[in-house]
This record gives C-alpha cells, sequence and structure tokens, in this order.
C-alpha cells in the first residue's frame, strides 16, 4: 500500500495536470527530493531543524478529563506545541531546505487560515530565503493577526482578490506567479495537493508526527491504538500520522468539515467534506475528489476552519478512501465549536477549529464502539488564531 | 474546416495566419455570435473560443475577468455547444478548455459533441503529455486535431514527445508567465521559434497586443499568431466592442499578411 515515488499516481488519482511551463520544474523537483530524501546530510539537517527550532518531538499527552467525559481513552498528539502553533512547519522545514539544496532564490506559498503560511514565514527567516505568500483577500481579513506574523518574520503577503478570494484562489495565484518565475523560484504547497511530487513529499515530511506517536503510544500503553483520528482538509496532518500506520491494525478517521450541513447549490457548498460527497475531478494539478456542480465547475467550499475550507483534498486520501483503508467522516461547525470549548475547559488546551472538528467526531462517535478503546487525536494546531471567530459565534 | 487546410491555404498565399481568443458567453452567450462574426469579418484565420472554467490557473488577469463574466453570464457547456453549433463558419474552430470539464462530461462524450458542433480541435492547458493518452485516443478516433502548447522550459526530450502528439498546430507560449498582452517581444520567444522543428504550423501566443508585434513574430519563423487578451480588453470595455474587434483583428491580419520570409 506503500507508495513508492516512481510513479505519480495512487491508483488512479493524483498525477501533474498542471501547464506545460511547469512541467520542467516538476521533473526537477522530483529529480532532486529523490535525490535528497534519503540523504543523511539532508536528513541530519532537517532532524536538527526539528528539534532545535521547531521543538520535536511533541508530545502525546493522555487527555484524562477528557477521557472520562467522553468515555474512550484519549491520547491527544500535540502539534499545537511545534513552533508556530500547528503541524505546518514540519513541512515547511523540509522544503525550505530542499529549496536550499537546489538552489532556489525565493519561495512562493498559498495559504488558506495563514497557518501555512506562518510555517513558510519562519522557515523562510530562518534559512535566509524571500518568502511570499498567496492568501485570500477574505482569509487575510479573517486571520490578520497571521498576516501581521508572516510580516514580522519578513515575509510578503500577496491579497488574493479573484474568485471567492479564498484557498483555492490563492493556490491558482501562487501556481499563476510559480509560471512567471520558475527557473528561480520553489512554490511550498502547503499541504499533501496538487501535482506530483507534492502529495508524496509533503506526506514524508509530515510522517515525522505519526513516526513518534508509534514510539510514544508503545512506550504509554505498550500497544497501537485502536484508532487515529485526524481532521481533513487538503488532509496534511491526516496523512503525516495515518502514514506510518497504514499497513498497522489501526483504523483512521479523516473528519471532515461538515459546515453548516451536507449540502450543496449550484455555486457552492455548505461544507467542505471533500471525501464525504465529492466527486472525481481535476483540481490544483492533480486527479482527486472534489466539490464541482454538473459540469464540473469547483464549488465554493465552507467551513469555520478556514484550515478546511477546501474544494479539493489529497490524491492519496481519495485513494485510501476508495480502498476503504481510511473512513471518512465529518463534523459541523456547531460540533466543532462544541468540541473546541470541551478541550479548553477539561484539558486546558485551547485547539486549532480545525482540530477540533476531530475531536468533535470522537465525542460523536465514541458511544458506538466505533472508535475502540484507545484513539489518538491528532492536535493539528493551537486555537490562538481562531478566537475572534470563537468570540463572535458566542458559546 | 480542419486546421490544416487553413495552415496550407495560408501557405499558398505566403501569409501568416491570425488565431482570435474570446471566452464564450463573454458576457453573454448572445454577444459571443456577434463577436465571432466581427473577428471573422476582420480577418481571422482560426477562432479559439475559450470554454469557461471555474478555475483557469493558466489564464492572467485579463482572460480570468472574461471567463468571470461568462460564468456569471450562465455559460455552460451545454450553452456552448450550441452557441457553436450554430454559428456556421468558414474557418477552424477550437475549443480551449480546462481539463475537469472534459473529464466530468466525459471524454468521449465531449470530443463527439465537439465534432457534432463543427469544432477542429481542442487545447487543453493543464493536460501536459504525460496524461493525455485517453484523450488523445478519442481525438484520433473521431478526427479532431488535440493542440499541444511548449514553453521556453520545455526541455528536448519533452519537446520531441510533444511534437510527436500535437496535431493542427503547435501553440508556443512566447514568455515564461500567463496570458495578457506586452509591450515588446523578447528573444525567448524568438529562440522558442527556432527550437520548434516539425512540420506541424506553429502558433506563438502570450502577449501579443498589435500589429507589429504580429508581423515581428512571422518575420521570426512562426506560422501564426494567437491573440487574447487584446480582443477580451475591448469586450471588458463594452461600448461598440463588436467594431473594435474587427478593427483590430484588421490590424494584426495586416500585420501577418505580409510578413512571412
Amino acid at each position: 500500500m506503500k507508495q513508492e515515488l516512481k510513479s505519480t499516481k495512487f491508483g488512479k488519482y493524483g498525477g501533474q495536470f498542471v501547464p506545460e511551463v511547469l512541467m520542467p520544474a516538476l521533473e526537477e523537483l522530483t529529480e532532486q527530493y529523490e535525490k535528497y530524501k534519503d540523504d543523511p546530510v539532508f536528513n541530519k539537517e532537517l532532524e536538527h531543524y526539528l528539534r532545535d527550532f521547531a521543538g520535536r518531538p511533541s508530545p502525546l499527552y493522555h487527555a484524562k478529563r477528557l477521557s472520562r467525559e467522553y468515555g474512550i481513552k484519549i491520547y491527544l498528539k500535540r502539534e499545537d506545541l511545534v513552533h508556530g502553533g500547528a503541524h505546518k512547519l514540519n513541512n515547511t522545514l523540509g522544503q525550505a531546505l530542499l529549496t536550499r539544496y537546489m538552489g532556489k532564490k525565493r519561495i512562493i506559498a498559498e495559504t488558506g487560515a495563514g497557518q501555512h503560511g506562518t510555517a513558510c514565514a519562519m522557515a523562510g527567516a530562518a534559512f535566509g530565503i524571500k518568502t511570499e505568500i498567496y492568501m485570500g483577500a477574505k482569509d487575510t481579513v479573517r486571520q490578520r493577526m497571521n498576516v501581521y506574523r508572516m510580516e514580522l518574520m519578513g515575509a510578503k503577503v500577496i491579497p488574493v482578490k479573484s474568485g471567492s478570494q479564498t484557498l483555492k484562489d490563492a493556490i491558482n495565484e501562487a501556481m499563476r506567479a510559480w509560471v512567471s518565475s520558475v527557473e528561480t523560484t520553489h512554490y511550498m504547497i502547503g499541504s499533501v495537493v496538487g501535482p506530483h511530487p507534492y502529495p508524496v513529499m509533503v506526506r514524508d515530511f509530515q510522517s515525522v508526527i505519526g513516526k513518534e506517536v508509534r514510539e510514544q503510544i508503545m512506550e504509554k500503553e505498550g500497544i497501537f491504538p485502536d484508532s487515529i483520528v485526524a481532521c481533513t482538509g487538503g488532509g496534511s496532518n491526516a496523512m503525516g500520522i495515518f502514514y506510518p500506520f497504514i499497513e498497522d491494525d489501526v483504523d483512521l478517521f479523516a473528519v471532515e468539515a461538515g459546515g453548516s450541513g451536507m449540502k450543496v447549490t449550484d455555486k457552492e457548498a455548505l461544507h467542505s467534506a471533500t471525501l464525504c460527497a465529492g466527486e472525481e475531478g481535476v483540481l490544483h494539478g492533480m486527479h482527486t475528489k472534489v466539490l464541482q456542480n454538473k459540469y464540473g465547475q469547483i464549488l465554493e467550499s465552507s467551513s469555520i476552519a478556514a484550515g478546511l475550507d477546501y474544494a479539493g483534498v489529497g490524491p492519496e486520501l481519495a485513494y485510501l478512501a476508495d480502498i476503504g483503508r481510511i473512513k471518512p467522516r465529518n463534523s459541523m461547525d456547531s460540533e466543532a465549536l462544541g468540541a473546541f470549548h470541551d478541550l479548553c475547559r477539561f484539558e486546558g488546551i485551547i485547539p486549532a477549529l480545525e482540530s477540533s472538528h476531530a475531536l468533535a467526531y470522537v465525542k460523536k462517535a465514541a458511544a458506538t464502539g466505533e472508535l475502540g478503546d484507545v484513539v489518538v487525536i491528532n492536535i493539528s494546531g493551537r486555537g490562538d488564531k481562531d478566537l475572534e471567530t470563537v468570540l463572535g459565534m458566542g458559546k | 474546416m480542419k486546421i490544416a487546410d487553413k495552415f496550407n491555404d495560408l501557405k499558398k498565399k505566403k501569409e501568416g495566419a491570425l488565431i482570435a481568443y474570446i471566452c464564450a458567453g463573454d458576457p453573454t452567450p448572445e454577444a459571443t455570435k456577434e463577436y465571432v462574426t466581427a473577428l471573422v469579418r476582420g480577418g481571422v484565420d482560426v477562432i479559439e473560443l475559450g470554454l469557461p472554467f471555474s478555475d483557469p490557473v493558466a489564464d492572467g488577469p485579463t482572460i480570468q475577468a472574461g471567463i468571470e463574466r461568462a460564468l456569471n453570464g450562465g455559460m455552460t457547456p451545454d450553452i456552448y455547444f450550441k452557441t457553436v453549433g450554430s454559428l456556421r463558419l468558414h474557418i477552424p474552430l477550437v475549443v480551449m478548455t480546462y481539463y475537469n470539464l472534459i473529464f466530468k462530461r466525459g471524454l468521449e462524450k465531449f470530443v463527439k459533441d465537439c465534432v457534432a458542433s463543427g469544432i477542429s480541435g481542442i487545447i487543453v492547458p493543464d493536460l501536459p503529455v504525460e496524461e493525455v493518452g485517453e484523450l488523445a485516443g478519442f481525438c484520433n478516433q473521431y478526427d479532431i486535431d488535440l493542440i499541444f502548447l511548449v514553453a521556453p522550459t520545455t526541455t528536448e526530450s519533452r519537446m520531441k514527445r510533444i511534437l510527436a502528439e500535437g496535431r493542427g498546430f503547435i501553440y508556443l507560449v512566447a514568455r515564461l508567465g500567463v496570458t495578457g498582452a506586452r509591450s515588446d517581444i523578447a528573444n525567448s520567444t524568438r529562440e522558442l521559434i527556432k527550437r520548434v522543428k516539425t512540420t506541424t504550423p506553429k502558433a506563438v501566443g502570450f502577449g501579443i497586443s498589435n500589429g507589429r508585434q504580429a508581423a515581428e513574430i512571422i518575420g521570426a519563423g512562426a506560422d501564426g499568431v494567437i491573440v487574447g487578451s487584446a480582443f477580451v480588453d475591448i469586450i471588458a470595455g463594452g461600448k461598440d466592442a463588436a467594431g473594435k474587434l474587427e478593427a483590430l483583428a484588421r490590424e494584426l491580419k495586416e500585420g501577418v499578411r505580409d510578413a512571412r520570409g
């Protein structure tokens, strides 16, 4: 089931659906990634940054009070404690290092919630590489503190005013910017999406999460968990924690954003649950599941969590869902909000609204027995960035 | 009309080809008929009619805006084929669209709908030669040209593969970047024209907006020029768009008519 880099596909999903002008860059990136991914010098340097800069390994925490409340033994993988407050830095450190090894002088990236953009800005500053971040104009308003954080670290934030002014438009614009600067610039995609080799590369850089969980849970429980639950937008924190367990007897739950309901119109979806309700299509360089209308026009997705608000999903997740290896689920905005408050009150941890979707699903499903007795939840980020949103929603 | 026949005619007359892009349905499906007719009157040799997609990554701001107007105006693939079918042109028309619309309609159905409405060729800017197999099969089966793009960044090995697969004409992307009118012709464009060694006609696009540039491109060895953003800009302006489209087409056609060395 593990995917070799040689193939650009996961079953029928994946591939490279990009303008010709980008193809040589993808070929180069594939070649360079292949060259360095097992290189001891590259990996030693990456490990150094992950440990001393990012603060890894992140703890695996037994959340006793929440366990009692939800009626299932819960471990939290504390990616919220990684430098920057989310798992995103795992990937950007890897890609920034690769940028340096490739000799490229500039990084461009897209960001939704601003978590990936922030992680890019951090890596860009740490490595001394010029960094430009494309962000939907709507998101720059929703997440203005993240914009400020990026700017503080020297990154330039470019608001994208086309289309729905959210993540999907930021990706479109970043791809366009890459087209005109491909020889000197690395495009740092922030999730397990886009054309090959991104879904493989980002998954590999994020797999540090799952690798740590394997050791930590054996230390604490002496056995693997029955299930692992992670929120899923593009799917990088999910693939990062799932992938090292892919061949083990552990149930993997990908929890998508159910938004305000599982309904769609001709132009928009009230949710972002691509694995649950999407159809096969091609978007942002990949064949995957997408939210689209009957003609193939991409729908505007919706979620309380900007980081899950995306009409596509990583192609490997689409593949794993089709073959039944992962279980796609969803939590609605209101359920995520409830779980957000639970974790604040019972554990003294303020989770990101994205991660709150995973918590909310555990709250719902614990009683059904579907999750078994021991569950690991990936707390992919901290919720400081969401306080204004939560304040606006009331309790 | 077959694209090859058109280029052969022009070759005999020693003329360069003018290929004009506009987006179908910009700003309404009815306007498209009027605009295409105006372009034909102005002397355009091939019409490249965009079928609008919600996420056009290969297009710059001008054409993005045209696509957005078209989608807001209610253009759909069904209306597109109906509109094209009613045009009854005596020159070739090619469809330019993104792969998801083709994929969603079903590859074979899309190709059959193209043939039924008189379309001569298909351009898919987000479908590189690696992913083209199935669509190319249907295009061969139904005898319709699948047109490929090459860019200054295209490596020699890719170039070979693309030239072997390309039908109708080869679309040379003049500069790195997305579509949008620019002021002069870059050296990289001349180099690219030299690098594309094929008997298939070569048409250069991206950034051409006046007769002088068009003449320079033909003078540098291309068989045709593709102009998009400059026409879409006129449509965006609205007022007397048909008259202005015709006038610009005439200027560009003058530029390419006698420029062949």
